[in-house]
């Protein structure tokens, strides 16, 4: 239905260019009257925001390449040399296998319990549930200092500063949120008739919420575990207040470095980190057009 | 497939509440072993949460149900062994047609094989052969109905439940399935609870009809009962179109305008001498008067100007007021004889009504009921 009036404006602007200029220009933007001229500004109004929000990223991608001992933008000369000091430090190797483990440990977590309550919310009748809602989506809402505060002198009374266990408590705290409103999404467009059915043909609850709803739904999943993941592994104030040496999180140490001494080190650790952060964010987007597509 | 050994249902004093309404307000309902029962009821009136009950999904706040000898209400869903086919289909749409049909099959883990045959028996019972490795989307909706269907019955339960299952077909193809659903019930014989809100479909497909509203079974009766001797004015006007007309009791005998009305015998419901009585005029049992007819003496007489005449195809309808006010409709056939006899507007005319159909409803006891009923039947229409 969409592409109809887009094919049959190319057809009469090819039967008729001769009166037009034919340029793309003068064309329609949309299925409304204003041409691509009248749309310039917004063009370059969204291109100038795009740079501003992508720029600043993007900038560190050469300074990694460069080959003096300071920051620098533009590098003078290049090399590898800061991707293979990363590479040869320990404490930058002990500080991404912690960050690692944390964000994997982080997505076990906080899946399945996000699952569970997205369904319970949304199965259950009970007025109570929206503020239930309401409760589970808070981590999101307050300032996350606040959030790392509260959490260091909990854990001093339980003895769970410094440790994994610790860590992936707390993001599991921050990342629930999202994952829950994402896979709470999904299920709004899932039938629930089809669990009913599935049960009245001889199927457990249980089984029918994993062979019938559960598939219908992984794209939200997986998009929800591949948010959690990135809250994981891209935080730095609550690891800055509950984690130290031998349990810091990359991002701990890289602000921690960028304080102390500043060298390209850190330009190689971000592109590196853009890269993971982007390939995850471009998968979860991936799996959410799927999933969108789908229902 | 082959026929099914059916189980009765027996429904006592079932209650339903949400917050104040009542979704069902002590239903009792015998359903009888092999019948294809339906409920009919306006929007609202509770035949889902009736069917949501028999299938176990809402548990109701009092009340016992059995199928057969065995006490269900408080088992799960998956344990009754109930067939049950939804309005939107509920086709899984992750699967293929195969999947879907054989999944009652795969969860009570039968072998490959066999489940492979009986859905291809299953898919030709519906006559969808060679449909098994389609997906979901690619059927129509017709298709996707018998899909359904054939998932509801493929593992031999002995009650069929349907929530309004044709209400998103075209008017064609919904017939077509009428008859074809039929068809199956007779093939299969087990215990059928079908759910619908056109009364043209409950006439056509049941072997007893209830008729729910507010959640109370109102009449529990096979279509022709139902149609001719409605238990209430609700009844009467839910079903089919009818005009009610108050009926005074005179010397015992039931009188319209204070003209003795010869009555049908025989139909326990038609009691001549309930006070507040109200007497059932339905369009095409109406006819005008002719006094050459041979019989003249066997009808009650209503006279009336004639108003405007729809022309409606098979049909034609002339809307009469009698002498108290009421507007009535007769229904005639289109044919060139009968058309040419239609009286023409502005004209008196005397209406006739056989006795053996003539049929007196208990009134409603409360005397605004009966106006608000007999102001809306005066429109005469009916979906
Ligand atoms: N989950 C629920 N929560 C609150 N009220 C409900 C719920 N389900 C049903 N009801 C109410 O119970 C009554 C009966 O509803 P039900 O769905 O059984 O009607 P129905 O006869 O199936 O109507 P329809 O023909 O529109 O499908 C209605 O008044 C409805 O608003
Ligand atoms: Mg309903």
């Amino acid at each position: 239905m969409n592409t109809a009036p887009r094919y049959m404006a190319g057809r009469m602007s090819g039967r008729i260019s001769g009166r037009f200029s034919g340029s793309w220009l003068s064309r329609p933007a949309s299925d409304t009257q204003v041409t691509h001229r009248g749309r310039l500004w917004l063009y370059a109004l969204a291109a100038l925001i795009m740079i501003f929000l992508v720029v600043p990223t993007l900038i560190v991608i050469p300074m990694s390449f460069s080959g003096s001992q300071y920051l620098e933008f533009p590098p003078r000369d290049w090399s590898m040399r800061w991707y293979d000091n990363y590479l040869q430090t320990s404490e930058w190797m002990t500080a991404t296998w912690v960050s690692i483990k944390a964000a994997v440990l982080t997505v076990l977590v906080v899946t399945p319990l996000a699952t569970m309550a997205a369904y319970g919310l949304y199965v259950s009748q009970l007025k109570a549930a929206r503020y239930v809602f309401i409760l589970l989506i808070t981590p999101m809402m307050v300032p996350v200092i606040l959030i790392a505060i509260g959490v260091f002198f909990a854990y001093t009374r339980l003895r769970l500063n410094n440790t994994m266990l610790g860590l992936v408590l707390a993001h599991s705290a921050l990342a629930l949120p999202l994952c829950l409103i994402v896979i709470s999404a999904g299920l709004k467009s899932y039938d629930m008739n089809q669990e009913r059915v599935a049960r009245s043909l001889g199927a457990s609850r249980l089984r029918a919420f994993m062979v019938i709803t559960l598939p219908q739904i992984r794209f939200s999943v997986i998009t929800g575990a591949l948010l959690a993941f990135i809250v994981s592994f891209d935080e730095v104030i609550v690891a800055l207040f509950i984690t130290g040496s031998g349990m810091s999180t990359i991002t701990r140490s890289m602000f921690l470095a960028l304080r102390d001494q500043i060298d390209p080190t850190i330009a190689a650790i971000s592109t590196i980190l853009i890269l993971i952060t982007t390939a995850a964010l471009v998968a979860a987007q991936i799996f959410g057009r799927t999933a969108q597509k789908k229902s | 497939m082959q026929r099914i050994d059916a189980l009765p249902i027996h429904i006592r004093a079932v209650t339903k509440t949400y917050g104040a309404v009542y979704a069902l307000d002590g239903v009792d309902l015998e359903v009888r072993s092999g019948e294809f029962l339906t409920l009919l009821g306006p929007s609202g009136s509770g035949k889902t949460t009736l069917l949501m009950v028999l299938a176990g999904f809402t548990r109701p706040d009092a009340g016992s149900l059995k199928f057969g000898d065995a006490e269900v209400i408080r088992m799960p869903p998956h344990r009754r062994e109930v067939g049950m086919v939804f309005q939107n289909y509920a086709l899984f749409p992750h699967l293929d047609v195969a999947a879907n049909i054989g999944f009652p099959l795969k969860l009570r883990g039968i072998d490959k094989n066999d489940i492979h045959a009986r859905v291809e028996s299953a898919l030709a019972t519906v006559q969808l052969q060679g449909f098994g490795d389609r997906r979901i989307h690619q059927l129509s909706g017709g298709q996707k109905q018998r899909v359904a269907l054939a998932r509801a019955i493929i593992f031999e339960p002995r009650i069929l439940l349907m929530d309004e299952p044709l209400s998103a077909l075209d008017k064609k193809l919904r017939e077509h399935m009428q008859i074809e659903l039929r068809r199956l019930h007779e093939q299969l014989g087990m215990t059928t609870v079908y759910v619908t809100h056109d009364q043209r479909e409950a006439l056509t497909m049941s072997d007893r009809i209830a008729v729910i509203n507010h959640g109370r079974l109102i009449q529990l009766d096979d279509p022709r009962a139902i149609y001719d001797h409605p238990a209430d004015p609700f009844v009467a006007n839910f079903i089919g179109e009818s005009v009610l007309l108050p009926v005074e009791i005179i010397d015992g005998k039931p009188c319209y305008r204070g003209r003795p009305l010869q009555v049908a015998a025989g139909h326990a419901r038609d009691d001549k001498t309930t006070p507040g009585a109200l007497l059932m005029l339905r369009p095409e049992r109406l006819v005008f008067m002719d006094d050459a007819r041979a019989d003249a003496a066997a009808y009650n007489r209503f006279d009336g100007v004639v108003g405007h005449a729809v022309y409606q195809g098979e049909n034609f309808v002339t809307y009469i007021t009698l002498d108290d006010g009421h507007e009535v409709a007769v229904r005639s056939v289109s044919r060139k004889q009968s058309l040419a006899a239609a009286p023409p507007p502005g004209s008196t005319v005397t209406l006739g009504l056989h006795r053996d159909e003539t049929a007196l409803i208990p009134g409603h006891t409360a005397a605004a009921g009966n106006n608000n009923n007999d102001a809306e039947t005066n429109r005469g229409h009916k979906p």
